[in-house]
């Protein structure tokens, strides 16, 4: 049977039917979920998201027709593996923003501009949203970011130095700031 | 219209999940209908047919049902294609056929019943599916699909008496 899911997930690609596909990985923190849409990368669920949920919602939200695909996201996998082994320290994959939008966008745009190894502030990426004063708004922004890891929200800090929060938890932010030199 | 509405907005479960619930016995069902060597290929052209019509679905309480519906047109198109398709050669090639499991025994039996018995047998027994969901794939009603099983088991236990 597997082989006939193979074909028929790649069918359904070669006929535009196949409008997210989604598969997981393993990574240091525990597997991870990768689902994407002819567009780009839309969405990245980390190890303590419930993958169920998060599949239920691309389909109420970007399109039903969800299918397991594996090697529609291979090259989002290589860079992942890449960056978590300290290779490499910019993704260069195109991503659908269509999850988000409003402010909360503009905050996560900014948010991927932050390089590796260096850090933020929620007030900063408040700014460059265009309202310094909405900083808990973009601390929100940071939350819902549905594309972490390749949209960096691990590098937001609060004001001051304090860590702030994480979706992935707290000791995942860490780890991540640690692995680029961040934190000692 | 406010219930209808609301209808509307209910959500339809990621596709992967009908495959993998159901994926097994939409493949039983097409075994039974048209045999081990064309089922492949019913089977993808009845999931690429329910993926295209998936997102205007509007009724999702019985996908099961609807996938089976599906097949079961796939497998009546399928053996019309076939009655079509009969072309004279001046030579017969003789074609191996690969089947790996025994078709002799109580399935060549089922296969040799007429579409709707042999649909609604495969239905009951190997899906086991009520009367009221057989009715629903087979596209007829609860009486007859029934009769459709009564006639085939009838059948059955003639042939294999």
């Amino acid at each position: 049977m597997k082989a006939e899911l193979k074909r028929l997930a790649d069918r359904a690609s070669e006929e535009g039917l196949l409008d997210v596909a989604y598969t997981t990985m393993d990574s240091p923190f525990g597997p991870l979920l990768l689902a994407t849409t002819p567009r780009g990368l839309v969405r990245l669920g980390l190890p303590n998201q419930d993958s169920e949920r998060l599949l239920e919602d691309l389909a109420t939200r970007v399109s039903p027709r969800v299918l397991e695909a594996p090697p529609q996201l291979d090259e989002v996998r290589r860079e992942l593996d890449l960056y978590f082994e300290g290779r490499l320290t910019s993704f260069d994959l195109p991503l659908d923003w269509q999850l988000t939008d409003g402010f909360r966008a503009r905050v996560q745009r900014a948010i991927a501009k932050i390089p590796y190894g260096q850090t933020s502030s929620y007030t900063d990426m408040a700014r460059s949203a265009g309202n310094e004063r909405a900083v808990r708004a973009a601390g929100t922004a940071c939350g819902s970011n549905p594309l972490p890891i390749v949209v960096p929200c691990h590098r937001v800090l609060r004001t001051g130095g304090a860590l702030g929060g994480y979706g992935g938890g707290l000791p995942m932010k860490k780890a991540l700031l640690r692995m680029e030199g961040v934190l000692a | 219209m406010t219930g209808r509405l609301i209808h509307d907005l209910t959500d339809l479960p990621p596709f992967q999940a009908l495959l993998d619930e159901h994926s097994a016995d939409v493949m039983g069902v097409l075994r039974g209908a048209v045999g081990r060597g064309d089922a492949e290929d019913c089977f993808q052209e009845t999931f690429l047919a329910a993926l295209r019509a998936y997102p205007r679905l509007d009724d999702a309480s019985n996908l099961r049902g609807w996938l089976l519906t599906i097949a079961h047109r796939k497998a009546i198109d399928h053996h019309r294609a076939n009655g079509r398709r009969p072309v004279p050669v001046a030579e017969v090639v003789e074609v191996g056929v690969t089947d790996p499991e025994p078709v002799d025994g109580i399935w060549s039996t089922i296969g040799a019943l007429p579409p709707k018995q042999r649909a609604a047998v495969a239905l009951r027994y190997a899906c086991d599916l009520p009367h009221a969901e057989i009715a629903a794939a087979l596209g007829c009603s609860p009486e007859a699909a029934r009769r459709s099983l009564h006639e085939g088991m009838k059948r059955l236990r003639k042939e294999l008496a």
